[in-house]
């Protein structure tokens, strides 16, 4: 190019940092009718990345030109008023509503505030013939369309006007092979009309076929970014392997009986046909992508949901344990410290006191009876023990931080004293001090012949604390490594491989 | 106690000292705006229009606290009434069978409004409106649509005895008393207080709600069944159509005393205070002489700032 054409989007020097910088030093340039890439590990800062171009997120370092202006979105609506969307992997649809008035929310064709349902029906249509959306009528409900048709619908929504820049966040997540097929249509179209995309998946097979050059990023860091031609996929998983892993406090224990045997454990797609062990004195970690079944196979064991087949046997028993409810698994010894410890874990307004006893009110009670007594020297002990940083045992729980948070949460499972602990994402928003405290209070549960089944996305993390690590992919079990024969290679390699069949998707 | 004093604790304390201070203020109020004000009969009548709120205030404490609504607790206290007067003037039944009897009838009612709640998921306001109109169609079966005069075997539990205190504004003293205990000194109080707050993680932390939602909606039928009990005993007399509408002022005392209509938040003691400023309210209004659509007005009001004025309180003591 003779004439130095700005380009649609150029990022110099993009940063952001929370609490840690999750993003840093960003370089990009994208041109208009371009398709590119951006993958990466969990948590390599893909979703930021996206969300600071869409303007939900306000950058603390770096700048952004737009088709050579300079572009600092406020807000997501000044982000699409000038033509830069994103499809996020939430549906922000509204189900009750028709399909014709999620498309056109904020623009209703009107005449004193009565709806003009003609000229509603007909602007919708219109848009969604722009996408090559015919089979679904414009006064569907929503909530009665499949979330493959919901999909389209809210990538046709960003759509409509002057759309420069779209951000597709993991838009096949949800789709069946012919609306993939579909969708990648839309994309050609769309690149036809000169709108540039960024494509945001882990599907590594999609994205030889539709990007034109891929972006890859790890730790919050460009890695770099290669025409897609250019690179294999075990290029690109390659080039998403980060540094090599100090290896993990060494711990000498032995292992003992098998404490959980999980057999053929299965529910919906979800989790299919898993099996793994864990024995008295081990840490076993579950590696895989975010919706590769994690979460869910913790939440099966523990009964919170129900299974559709499979057993759990504890205690090196032959016969299998009949789990039906959280209740009954922690009757028997199985301990889950959840996901998300807002929602699912902490009672935020009540004390620490409160939330350290919770479940095992019986330590703490007679006939009845509360004694606040003993209660709050329990979790005196506690918040000794783990170093939670806090006024009293009596202050709310919500008042503190992420990591002293989830050593509350800890605290809760410690004392009930579970043979078996589950731990989905222990360290989530917890600092790196709070980090390290975490990891040694779970090796010295493991030392004292508990079996710890730890969920993480964090390679790095369960590479230093596991002594083994089974990975899970497209619900299923994909790899089982012990200390020493794993590398970040083989388990990311595991990870993805529920996702690079290339035969499903040639197929049609 | 710890001798540190928490937040939490401290914010507790703090709203008695404001609810003694509005009851003195009202009192001072209406004293100086009417001789008859300040008599020991006002407050004797006060006293004993009490009792039956107040226990059912108890209840709805419970039940607000784990996120609920009960809104048959006035029929409920009818049909509890008209129980007790089939018992004793038709079978002739003595007080302390024939009030057992109207609890118990208390205890169904609530039983089944919380099965069925927690059976298929609805909303406890839904089924509870449902509960009203069963139960107030109840008692006028029961009671053919009129009123049973009882007469003197029931009034005692009413009568001024000492210092003009009714056996009946006792027992729902003790009443509030126990349900402040129960609700912060048992574990079925910690388990309200919990499945209000956030009831899935009491679900992972291995408690089933289901059966505690159950208990306090049948607890909370004993007591509008005690009410009735207190209600037929000052009447001398069981109404089918007593109670209409009482569960709103019920409503109205507990969220006074600071109970979080969404659940989690509230004390029985404070409610007691809400329920004397609802009594004080009317008994007061009346004296002045002010009209029944003033004193509606007023109380609207009151209700109103209350929660304005708690609301603003909790935001504060969570900024502290």
């Amino acid at each position: 190019m003779a004439a130095p054409i700005p380009p649609l989007l150029r990022l110099r020097g993009m940063g952001k940092t929370y609490v840690t910088p999750v993003l840093a030093d960003v370089d990009l340039d994208l041109a208009a009718g371009e398709v590119l890439a951006l993958t990466g590990e969990n948590g390599a800062g893909k979703s930021t990345l996206s969300k600071l171009i869409a303007g939900l997120v306000s950058p603390t370092h770096g700048e952004m030109q737009l088709n050579g202006q300079a572009y600092a979105p406020a807000s997501r609506t000044a982000a699409e008023a000038l033509g830069v969307r994103m499809v996020m992997q939430e549906l922000s649809l509204i189900p009750t509503l028709t399909v014709a008035e999620n498309l056109l929310l904020e623009r209703l064709p009107h005449r004193a505030g009565l709806i003009r349902r003609k000229e509603l029906h007909a602007l919708a249509e219109r848009q969604m013939a722009a996408i090559g959306l015919t089979d679904i009528r414009p006064d569907t409900l929503v909530g009665e369309l499949g979330v493959g048709h919901q999909q389209m619908v809210e990538i046709a929504r960003n759509l409509v006007g002057d759309c420069k820049l779209l951000i597709l966040d993991e838009p096949t997540a949800m789709l069946t092979d012919r609306e993939v097929e579909r969708l990648f249509e839309q994309i050609v179209l769309l690149k036809a009309r000169g709108v540039g995309l960024i494509y945001i998946s882990h599907r590594l097979d999609e994205l030889q076929r539709i990007a034109d050059r891929v972006t890859v990023l790890r730790d919050g860091r460009h890695i770099d970014t290669q025409p897609m031609a250019s690179l294999s996929q075990d290029d690109i998983v390659r080039r998403m392997v980060g540094r090599d892993v100090q290896e993990g406090l060494a711990r000498q224990g032995q292992l003992g009986q098998p404490v959980l045997r999980v057999e053929n454990l299965s529910r919906a797609e979800a989790v299919q046909q898993v099996s793994l062990t864990v024995h008295a004195g081990e840490i076993v970690g579950v590696a895989g992508l975010v919706g590769a079944g994690r979460t869910e196979l913790l939440r099966l064991i523990f009964g919170a949901d129900r299974k559709d087949g499979g057993d759990v046997y504890l205690n090196n028993s032959s016969s299998p344990a009949r789990i039906g409810s959280p209740k009954q698994a922690i009757a028997q010894g199985i301990g889950l410290i959840t996901e998300d410890r807002k929602r699912e874990g902490l009672l935020l307004g009540l004390p620490i006191a409160l939330n350290t006893t919770l479940a095992y009110l019986r330590s703490v009670s007679r006939r009845g009876w509360l004694s606040t007594g003993g209660e709050t020297q329990i979790a005196r002990r506690y918040i000794d023990e783990l170093g939670v940083r806090c006024q009293s045992p009596a202050q709310a729980v919500g008042e503190l931080s992420g990591g002293n948070q989830q050593k509350v949460v800890l605290a809760r499972w410690l004392h009930r004293d579970c043979q078996v602990l589950l731990l989905d994402e222990p360290t989530r928003g917890v600092d790196i001090g709070a980090r390290e405290d975490i990891y040694q209070r779970m090796a010295q549960e493991a030392d004292a012949g508990k079996g710890l089944l730890v969920v993480s996305s964090d390679l790095r993390e369960l590479m230093q604390i596991c002594d083994r690590i089974v990975v899970m992919s497209a619900g299923r079990l994909a790899g089982d490594f012990r200390r020493g024969e794993w590398s970040q290679q083989a388990l990311l390699d595991a990870a993805f491989s529920g996702y690079r069949d290339p035969q499903a998707a040639a197929a049609h | 106690m710890t001798k540190t004093q928490p937040n939490w604790l401290r914010a507790t304390f703090g709203s008695y000292i404001g609810f003694v201070l509005a009851i003195a203020a009202m009192i001072v109020l209406f004293g100086s705006l009417s001789e008859y004000f300040l008599t020991t009969s006002t407050f004797t009548t006060i006293a004993n229009d009490i009792p039956a709120i107040a226990v059912m205030a108890v209840g709805m404490t419970f039940v607000l606290i784990i996120a609920g609504i009960d809104l048959s607790v006035g029929s409920v206290m009818a049909l509890a009434g008209a129980t007790i007067g089939i018992a004793m003037t038709q079978w002739g039944w003595s007080l302390l069978p024939a009030m057992f009897l109207a609890m118990l009838v208390g205890v169904g009612c609530g039983f089944l409004t919380g099965m069925v709640s927690v059976a298929w998921r609805l909303p406890t306001f839904i089924v509870s409106l449902g509960m009203l109109e069963i139960a107030r169609g109840g008692a006028y079966i029961a009671t053919n649509s009129r009123t049973q005069y009882i007469g003197g075997a029931i009034d005692w539990l009413s009568a001024p005895l000492l210092g003009g205190i009714s056996p009946a504004f006792m027992l729902a003293f003790l009443i509030v008393i126990a349900g402040q205990l129960l609700l912060t000194r048992t574990v079925l109080g910690r388990y309200m207080i919990g499945i209000g707050t956030n009831e899935e993680a009491m679900r992972l932390a291995g408690i089933d709600p289901r059966p505690i939602k159950v208990l306090v909606f049948a607890l909370t039928g004993a007591l509008a069944g005690l009410a009735g009990v207190f209600q037929t005993s000052r009447l001398e007399a069981a109404d089918p159509n007593t109670g209409a509408g009482i569960e709103l002022q019920v409503i109205a005392a507990v969220v006074i005393g600071g109970t979080s209509l969404m659940g989690g938040r509230g004390s029985v003691v404070n409610t007691f205070f809400g329920v004397l400023i609802i009594s004080l309210l009317e008994a007061g209004l009346a004296q002045i002489g002010a009209s029944d659509p003033a004193k509606r007005i007023v109380t609207g009001c009151v209700i109103i700032a209350a929660v304005v004025l708690d609301g603003y309180r909790s935001r504060q003591a969570r900024r502290a």
